[in-house]
C-alpha cells in the first residue's frame, strides 16, 4: 500500500471515530426527544408548567414544584459555596503557610474526587440524623444544599486558583509599585481581573449541582412540594427521574423523559452562559 | 468623612484588612477541612472495622450486611473494561484527528469541539435514562453489564478526547515536521513518534475517566441493574460498587456498616487511580519542557 | 508485523469465545423484574432452582410491580413480579399466584403507640393530624412515610383507606419495602406501611420496627393465611405468553410445595395446604 492510500485510510477511520463522537450528543437529544413525543404530542407542554401537583397515575404531571426544588437547592449551595470557594483559594495561594497549602489544595483535589454515593451516605447517616433533631423529618431541603455545598466547594475552588494563578506577574509589581497593600492588591486587582473565570467557575458548579442525582435523592425526603422552609422534604427534578424510572410505564415513563429534557436543556444553558463568560472549561 | 477616605491607605486599616481577609479565609479553610476531615474520619471509622481481607474476597450475604464485595468488584472491573475498550479507541481517533488533521479553530475541529463540551455537560442520570431507552431497550441488551458499559463509555468521551487531545498537541511541531521531512507517511509519524510521545498524557485521561466512571450511580441503575451475584457472562446484570453503596444505604436496615466498608473500597481504589493519572500527567508535563 | 499479527489472531479468538459463551449463558437465563415485595423470596427460589438445574441462571431485580408488569410485556424480563392482583387492563399477561401477603402499619420500636384506628390512620395520612399527641400519646411530630407513585404496595393502601394519591401529604417518600423500614428504624416519630413479610422478616433480623393491626386485626402470617386481615393481596409471576421451557419449569417449582419452607422464611403465606 502506498503511504498516501494508507493516509487516506487513515483519515477516514479517524472521521468516521469522530462523527460517532459528536454524533453521540444528537443520538440523545433525539433519544429523549423520541421517548417525550408521546406524551408531550397528546398531553401538551403545558400541562407540565400548569398542573398542580405530579400524580402521573392520576393525570397531573406539574413539574414546577420539583423545578423550583432543584432551582432553590442548587441557589442555597452555590450561596455557600461560592464564598467558601473562593476564600479557600485565597487561603492556598496568599495565606496558608506552604505546607498547610499544599495538604489543603491535595485536600481540596481528594474531596472533588469523592463519588456523589458517598456523599450521600455520609448525609443520611450523619447530617439528616443532626436535622432530625432540630426539626424533623431531617431529610430535607437543607441537608441537600449542605451535601451539594461540599461537592461543589472544590469546584469553584480550583477554577478560582487556576484563575488567579494566571494573573499576569506585571500586575502584581504594577501594585507594588503603585503602593498597594498586598489585600489592596488581591481585593482591588486580583479578584475584579479574574472575575469572568470565577464566574464561569460558579456556573459550572451550579450546572453540576443541578444534575446531581444520588446524593440528593438520598437526603431530601422527595416529597413533590414547592419548599417553604429549609427543613421541608423536597424532590429534586434528577431525584424524581431516579425515584420512578425503575417502574414507571406508558405516560409516566414518557413524562420522565421530559423532566430528562428540562434538565438537560437547563443545564446546558448554564454551560452555555459559563463559555460565553470566557472562562476556562474546567473538569473538576 | 474626607478623613475616611484618605485613610484608606493609612496603616490601621491596612492592618484591620490584612487582619479580616487572613482571618475569613482561615475560617473558611477550616470550615472546608473540618467538615471533610469529619466525613474521612466517619468512613475510616465505620468502614475500617467492617474491612478485612475476606470482605474483597467473598460474596455478600443477607442483602450485603455481611459477607463481601467479590461479585460487585468483578462487576465494577467488567463494566469498566467495556467502557474502555469502547471509549478508548474512539476517544483516541477523535483526538488524534481534533489535533492533526483538522486546523486549530476551524469549522470542523470547533463543531467537534463543542459538541463535546456540550456532552461533558450533559448530567448523569440523563445518560441513565439514554442508555436504558438505546441500549436496554432498543438495542435488547437489558441489563446488562454491556449496556452498563456502553453508557459509561458514553460518558468518559469527552474528558477522554479532551486530555488526549491536549497530550498531542504538546507534542513539539518539529517533531512532525523533522518526520514530514524523513519522508515518513501521517500514519507511520501518528503510530511511530506522536502516540508514543503523548502516551503517558493519553494514560492519563484514560484513568481521569476511569476514576470518573467508576465513581458513577446514577447512569448505572438503569442499565446495569443491580444483581449482587457473580456475573457470567457481560450479557448478566452485574451491580457495580457505586450502585452496591446506593443500595445498601437507602434499602438495607443495618447495612451502614457495610456501606462505609464499600465506601472505604471506593475511595482507595479511586485514590491510587487519579494518584498514577497524576503522576503520568506530571512525566508527560517534565517531557515536554525538557528540551529535545 | 509476526508479533502483530499473532496478537490480532488473538484478539478475534478473544472476542469469538466471548460471544459464543455470551450466547451459551443467554439460552439458560431467566431474568425476573418487578416487585420490591416478591424479589427476595423470587431470589431464594431462584437460588434452590439453580441448585437443582445446574447451569441454569436465574437473575432478579426489583424495582416495584408496574416494572414487573412493564418488562414482562417488553420482553425485558421473562418473568414479570407483581405484588397485586392483575388488573382488567393487564389481562393480556398470564398470572401465576406463588403466595399471598398483607399490607400493615409500621412504627418505629421506641414508638408507644400499640394500636391505631382506620381514621386516625386517615387523619394522619391526609395531613390533618401532625403530632403524636392528638392519638393521645407524647407529644412530638409525625414523620409521614409514603410510597412513590405508581407502587401497588401504595395502590392497595389507598383502596383500602378510600383515598387518592393526591390526598396524601406525607414528609418522606420512598421506594422499596426495604427503605421503607429503613426510613421508620431511623426516625422514631416515623410511621409507614409496608409487606408485613418484609416487615416481620426484617423485624427478625433486629431492625427496630413494629408491625400495627389494622381494624383490630393483628398483621401476623397467621391472620393474612385465614383471610380475616384486611389489606391482604397476592403475590404474582407474570408471562406474557404461555410459559414454556425454562420459564414454565420455574413457575411450576415456585408453586410447588418444594418452595413452601422459603415461602415461610420470608414470612408470606403459601397457597394451598
Amino acid at each position: 500500500m502506498s503511504p498516501s492510500a494508507r493516509d487516506a485510510r487513515l483519515i477516514w477511520l479517524l472521521s468516521a471515530s469522530a462523527v460517532i463522537a459528536s454524533g453521540l450528543l444528537l443520538l440523545i437529544l433525539l433519544f429523549l426527544a423520541k421517548e417525550a413525543w408521546p406524551v408531550l404530542s397528546h398531553i401538551g407542554a403545558a400541562k407540565f408548567l400548569l398542573d398542580d401537583g405530579w400524580h402521573p397515575t392520576e393525570g397531573t404531571f406539574g413539574l414546577v414544584p420539583m423545578l423550583a426544588a432543584s432551582l432553590a437547592m442548587s441557589a442555597l449551595a452555590i450561596v455557600l459555596a461560592a464564598p467558601l470557594g473562593v476564600a479557600s483559594a485565597l487561603f492556598c495561594r496568599f495565606y496558608a503557610p506552604p505546607l498547610i497549602g499544599r495538604i489543603y489544595r491535595w485536600a481540596i483535589i481528594l474531596l472533588a474526587g469523592i463519588p456523589s454515593v458517598v456523599l450521600g451516605l455520609w448525609g443520611l447517616t450523619v447530617i439528616v440524623p443532626l436535622i432530625i433533631w432540630l426539626s424533623p423529618p431531617g431529610t430535607s431541603l437543607l441537608a441537600g444544599s449542605l451535601i451539594l455545598t461540599l461537592m461543589m466547594v472544590p469546584t469553584v475552588a480550583l477554577t478560582t486558583e487556576a484563575a488567579l494563578a494566571a494573573v499576569p506577574q506585571s500586575y502584581w509589581s504594577g501594585a507594588a509599585a503603585l503602593g498597594l497593600s498586598r489585600e489592596g492588591t488581591i481585593l482591588g486587582i486580583a479578584l475584579p481581573a479574574t472575575r469572568a473565570s470565577i464566574f464561569a467557575g460558579i456556573l459550572l458548579a451550579t450546572a453540576r449541582a443541578l444534575g446531581e442525582t444520588m446524593a440528593v435523592l438520598m437526603v431530601s425526603g422527595n416529597v413533590v412540594q414547592v419548599p417553604k422552609s429549609l427543613f421541608d422534604p423536597v424532590r429534586t427534578l434528577t431525584a424524581n427521574i431516579a425515584l420512578e424510572m425503575a417502574y414507571a410505564t406508558g405516560d409516566h415513563r414518557a413524562s420522565l423523559f421530559v423532566s430528562g429534557l428540562v434538565l438537560t436543556l437547563l443545564v446546558l444553558a448554564l454551560a452555555a452562559a459559563a463559555r460565553h463568560t470566557g472562562g476556562q472549561v474546567v473538569h473538576a | 468623612m474626607p478623613d475616611a477616605t484618605g485613610t484608606a491607605v493609612t496603616s490601621t486599616p491596612r492592618a484591620l484588612r490584612y487582619l479580616v481577609l487572613q482571618g475569613v479565609t482561615w475560617m473558611a479553610a477550616a470550615l472546608v477541612a473540618g467538615a471533610f476531615a469529619w466525613m474521612l474520619a466517619d468512613i475510616i471509622w465505620q468502614g475500617a472495622g467492617r474491612l478485612d481481607w475476606s470482605f474483597v474476597t467473598t460474596s455478600p450475604k443477607s442483602a450485603g450486611r455481611s459477607g463481601g464485595i467479590a461479585p460487585i468488584l468483578v462487576s465494577t472491573l467488567l463494566i469498566l473494561t467495556v467502557a474502555i475498550a469502547v471509549a478508548a479507541p474512539l476517544g483516541l481517533a477523535t483526538a488524534v484527528l481534533l489535533s492533526e488533521f483538522t486546523r486549530h479553530g476551524g469549522h470542523a475541529g470547533r463543531w467537534i469541539g463543542l459538541s463535546l463540551d456540550v456532552l461533558a455537560g450533559v448530567p448523569s442520570i440523563v445518560f441513565g435514562i439514554f442508555g436504558n431507552a438505546f441500549f436496554s431497550v432498543w438495542l435488547g441488551l437489558g441489563f446488562s453489564i454491556l449496556a452498563g458499559g456502553l453508557t459509561l463509555a458514553c460518558m468518559a468521551l469527552p474528558i477522554l478526547i479532551r486530555i488526549a487531545e491536549s497530550g498531542l498537541r504538546a507534542v513539539p511541531n518539529d517533531w512532525r515536521l523533522g518526520a514530514a521531512a524523513l519522508g515518513m507517511s501521517r500514519a507511520t509519524v501518528l503510530c511511530q513518534v506522536l502516540i508514543p510521545a503523548a502516551t503517558p498524557a493519553l494514560v492519563a485521561g484514560l484513568m481521569l475517566g476511569i476514576g470518573r466512571a467508576m465513581a458513577e450511580t446514577a447512569a448505572l441503575v438503569f442499565t446495569s441493574g443491580y444483581v449482587d451475584r457473580m456475573p457470567s457472562s457481560l450479557f448478566d446484570s452485574g451491580r457495580a460498587i457505586s450502585v452496591h453503596i446506593y443500595d445498601l444505604t437507602m434499602n438495607v436496615a443495618g447495612g451502614d456498616r457495610s456501606a462505609y466498608a464499600s465506601a472505604l473500597v471506593l475511595i482507595a481504589l479511586l485514590i491510587i487511580i487519579n494518584g498514577a493519572a497524576i503522576g503520568l500527567a506530571d512525566r508527560a508535563l517534565t517531557r515536554r519542557i525538557t528540551p529535545i | 508485523m509476526r508479533v502483530k499479527k499473532l496478537s490480532r489472531f488473538g484478539i478475534a479468538v478473544a472476542l469469538f469465545t466471548t460471544f459464543s459463551s455470551m450466547a451459551h449463558a443467554a439460552e439458560n437465563k431467566l431474568v425476573l423484574t418487578g416487585s420490591s415485595t416478591v424479589a427476595p423470596l423470587a431470589a431464594e427460589i431462584g437460588k434452590r432452582f439453580e441448585e437443582r438445574n445446574p447451569g441454569v441462571r436465574v437473575d432478579v431485580q426489583s424495582g416495584g410491580s408496574s416494572r414487573g408488569i412493564t418488562d414482562a410485556r417488553s420482553g425485558l424480563a421473562d418473568i414479570g413480579m407483581v405484588s397485586r392482583s392483575l388488573k382488567d387492563e393487564e389481562n393480556d399477561l398470564k398470572g401465576f399466584t406463588i403466595a399471598r401477603d398483607g399490607v400493615g402499619i409500621i412504627l418505629n420500636s421506641a414508638n408507644s403507640v400499640s394500636a391505631l384506628t382506620d381514621q386516625q390512620i386517615t387523619g394522619i395520612y391526609t395531613g390533618k393530624i401532625t403530632d403524636w399527641s392528638a392519638v393521645g400519646r407524647k407529644a412530638g411530630p409525625i414523620t409521614v412515610v409514603n410510597k412513590a407513585e405508581g407502587r401497588s404496595t401504595l395502590e392497595l393502601f389507598l383502596h383500602h383507606f378510600k383515598l387518592k394519591a393526591s390526598d396524601i401529604k406525607a414528609q418522606v417518600v420512598i421506594g422499596d419495602n426495604q427503605q421503607g423500614i429503613k426510613t421508620v428504624a431511623g426516625n422514631a416519630g416515623a410511621i409507614g406501611y409496608v409487606s408485613v413479610g418484609t416487615a416481620e422478616f426484617e423485624a427478625g433480623q433486629g431492625t427496630p420496627v413494629k408491625l400495627l393491626g389494622m381494624t383490630g386485626i393483628a398483621a401476623s402470617v397467621e391472620n393474612v393465611r385465614n383471610g380475616s386481615f384486611p389489606l391482604a393481596r397476592p403475590l404474582n409471576l407474570v408471562t406474557r405468553d404461555e410459559p414454556s421451557g425454562l420459564v414454565k419449569s420455574f413457575i411450576d417449582f415456585a408453586q410447588s410445595a418444594d418452595v413452601h419452607d422459603l415461602i415461610k422464611e420470608q414470612f408470606f403465606v403459601p397457597l394451598g395446604p
